[in-house]
């Protein structure tokens, strides 16, 4: 099976061990791997931020390198930029050709988790962690890709480590984009409810499926000079330790 | 304080952010709310079936708005109610007070409505020397202490138990307590008095049945039965999106509404009333006058995307779960909407100028979508209307108060990114070169609160790392790496 790789411009610039972590557990699941050097963002902060003929520019982009070079799939370690490809289609509710290639590219792309626990079937990536860890929900993959199970089985499938569920797993980190900076203030106030709740789970490491709430959460965290580290789901995967 | 409107949203959230109290209210608002929504609605068999039948019960009255209307309207009358048409809120206004006058009435009692708070009756009731009196217990205290409500459903909620015993011993005069038997004892003996006094009673509506022409309202304390029992007049105001088809679709809004308001599986009360008293000996008012008021709601139907901001049934589940109502409360918003549902109907009634933050007040996080009942996607509506305030244009919105003010520093910055960005090439030197400048921001593998000029030179940085760290970028991308053969097969 051939997985085009999205990275996600989060991923390619600020944790590339993310994009290895994702290759090489795609890998060990089976996947050939491929990677197109031209793709650069999918346009979510314009979208979201209300440019949309900004985003329009690089969703069309996106949508014809991904449809090149013959992959079964398109994974990435996002469920927020995952999201996007699927509302794509809103961009081109007047072009209706743009919307079918939209709807036909977000068929086939998947977030990581979910491509591994739903398309691939695979629980147990042979991956092994020590000491407790929690979850993060996401709130793209939680709420607009549907994803609840998916990470929770895989991180139970992981040797070593002991999953603890937040009392507030499903709640907002307050990351929201540019939210994060356009109202800091509320964003911080939001994200403080998740550390507290992080600290008091005792755990050696936050795990999540967003490299955006990771920052969000991670950047709080050192700033606090915590001892809790952030991981991508992705880098729990691919620990052998 | 200064005066809290949408338009200063951002200091209206930084003085909430400091207001210890306020805070404290707060706290207990998602767990106290969202869990007894969360243990009522698991009393329902068919949760999303119930949420899809309500949605497409909606969706039908507003594809034939008109119809419903004026089907609401011939069998109102037809049971002996009386059909006003409000445009607006000055003219559905003019109108209540034009009833009031004409029967020479001075004693106006009030119970709980949106409707009426939207278009701010009560001042334009005492502009012209009435003194309307609040009935149900939150909007009565929001009333004495003069201030606006900040929920849809609990009005009061801001408030602590303490500040409303003080407000009480100043406006009612009885001692201060923090009993809270006593606290409503006292509300209760008042408001019986005005009860009895009162010539006309306003309420608002939940429902308008058109195939009887009935209205329904919900209610826990009682208050709103006496305001529409006791008084020989009673004017109900109702926008026009109220009107539901049949009678049976009844049974679906009355599974949803409190479940999804305030966890009940039912209100204490529900009040049918349709039309007048028949004989001399029935109880009730003499008369039934229904304002009907658009006040900006077919401008809202007119577009595809907010036409759906009207299947709202104004439950306020989306306040109590979302996490910048639950951090800053509702007088924040600058509106008698606050909350997300707020930030979608408040700048389409008001006009998107004045209101133009609101729609970015939300971490798009869609917890309001998961919670409405009526399934309206809070989300899509926030981005169209975003989409709306930097392209300058105002479908389905209010374009009134002029264009919204726009944004040629994030213009030009959005613009940059998406030209550049499109272009691997430039994508790649742009990288490099940011590597190159945080040299100077990044200490021990982080970049710090940044200060001084370059908080200047690069504001969205310095709101990032003034409570945050921000990670450094990486020594080479993924990309870099793989380009350079770190990923192929076997290493």
């Amino acid at each position: 099976m051939r997985v085009s790789l999205f990275i996600t411009c989060l991923v390619d610039q600020l944790w590339p061990s993310v994009g290895a972590s994702a290759v090489e557990v795609l890998r060990r699941a089976g996947c050939e791997v491929v990677f197109d050097e031209r793709q650069t963002c999918c346009g979510q902060p314009a979208f979201n931020t209300g440019y949309r003929n900004e985003a329009r520019r690089l969703a069309r982009r996106f949508i014809e390198i991904f449809e090149e070079g013959g992959a079964d799939y398109v994974v990435s370690p996002s469920g927020s930029c995952t999201a996007m490809a699927h509302h794509f289609h809103e961009l081109f509710a007047e072009d209706e050709r743009w919307r079918r290639r939209a709807e036909a590219l977000a068929a086939r792309t998947y977030e990581f988790g979910a491509f591994l626990v739903n398309v691939l079937k695979v629980e147990d990536v042979g991956a092994s962690f020590k000491g407790r860890v929690t979850w993060h929900d996401a709130c793209h993959g939680l709420r607009d890709l549907g994803l609840r199970e998916e990470p929770r089985r895989l991180i139970r499938g992981v040797r070593g480590a002991e999953f603890v569920e937040l009392p507030n797993a499903d709640a907002c980190c307050g990351f929201g984009g540019t939210f994060s900076v356009k109202y800091p203030e509320i964003s911080v106030a939001i994200l403080d409810n998740k550390i507290d709740a992080i600290e008091k789970a005792g755990v050696r490491a936050v795990v999540s499926g967003d490299a955006s709430c990771l920052m969000q959460i991670g950047g709080r965290l050192t700033r606090n000079n915590s001892q809790v580290r952030t991981m991508h789901l992705a880098e729990l995967l691919a620990s052998r330790e | 304080m200064h005066q809290q409107t949408s338009e200063t949203f951002d200091q209206n959230a930084r003085e909430a952010l400091a207001d210890v109290q306020l805070r404290g209210a707060l706290r207990n608002l998602a767990t106290t709310f969202g869990g007894r929504r969360k243990e009522a609605i698991a009393t329902v068999e068919d949760w999303e079936g119930l949420r899809d039948r309500a949605r497409a019960a909606k969706d039908e009255t507003l594809a034939h708005l008109d119809k419903y209307l004026e089907q609401f309207a011939d069998n109102a009358e037809r049971a002996g109610a009386q059909i006003h048409w409000g445009r607006d809120g000055a003219e559905a206004c003019r109108i209540v007070l034009e009833l009031i006058r004409a029967r020479g009435a001075s004693k106006v009692v009030k119970s709980k409505s949106m409707a009426t708070e939207e278009i701010h009756l009560n001042h334009a009731l005492e502009a012209e020397g009435l003194a309307p009196v609040e009935t149900d217990l939150g909007e009565w205290i929001i009333q004495l202490a003069h201030e606006t409500p900040s929920h849809i459903v609990v009005p009061a909620i801001h408030k602590s138990k303490r500040q409303i015993a003080e407000l009480f011993a100043e406006k009612v005069g009885i001692e201060p307590t923090d009993d809270v038997a006593v606290l409503t004892g006292a509300a209760r003996r008042i408001l019986r008095r005005q009860f009895a006094e009162a010539e006309v009673g306003i309420s608002g509506v939940n429902f308008g049945v058109a195939e009887t022409g009935t209205i329904l309202i919900l209610e826990n304390e009682g208050n709103a039965r006496l305001t529409t029992s006791l008084p020989r007049t009673h004017i109900a105001v109702m926008g026009i999106e109220k009107v539901i088809p049949r009678f049976t679709d009844l049974d679906v809004f009355l599974k949803l509404l409190p479940r999804s308001g305030t966890g009940q599986r039912l209100t204490a009360y529900q009040s049918l009333i349709t039309g007048t008293k028949r004989r001399p000996e029935d109880e009730g008012p003499e008369e039934l006058h229904i304002v009907l008021m658009d006040n900006g709601r077919s401008r809202m139907l007119s577009h595809p995307v907010t036409r759906q901001s009207l299947a709202c049934i104004r439950c306020g589940a989306c306040l109590n779960a979302c996490p910048v109502y639950q951090q800053v409360g509702g007088h924040a918003y600058g509106s008698v909407y606050p909350g997300p549902i707020g930030a979608v109907i408040t700048p389409q009634l008001s006009g998107l100028k004045p209101a133009a933050q609101l729609p970015y007040a939300s971490s798009l996080c869609g917890a309001c979508r998961e919670v409405c009942p009526v399934k309206i996607d809070i989300p899509e509506l926030l981005l169209h209307l975003r989409a709306e305030v930097t392209e300058g244009t105002a479908a389905g919105t209010a374009a009134q108060h002029g264009p919204v003010k726009q944004r040629p520093l994030e213009r030009f910055a959005f613009g940059l990114y998406a030209r550049a960005w499109s272009s691997p090439t430039l994508y790649l030197l742009g990288a490099r070169v940011a590597r190159l400048l945080q040299g100077v921001v990044v200490r021990k593998g982080r970049i710090g609160k940044v200060g001084g000029l370059l908080a200047k030179l690069a504001p969205p940085l310095a709101a990032w790392t003034e409570w945050r760290d921000a990670p450094p970028l990486a020594p080479r991308t993924f990309r870099e790496q793989w380009r350079d053969g770190q990923y192929r097969e076997g290493n």
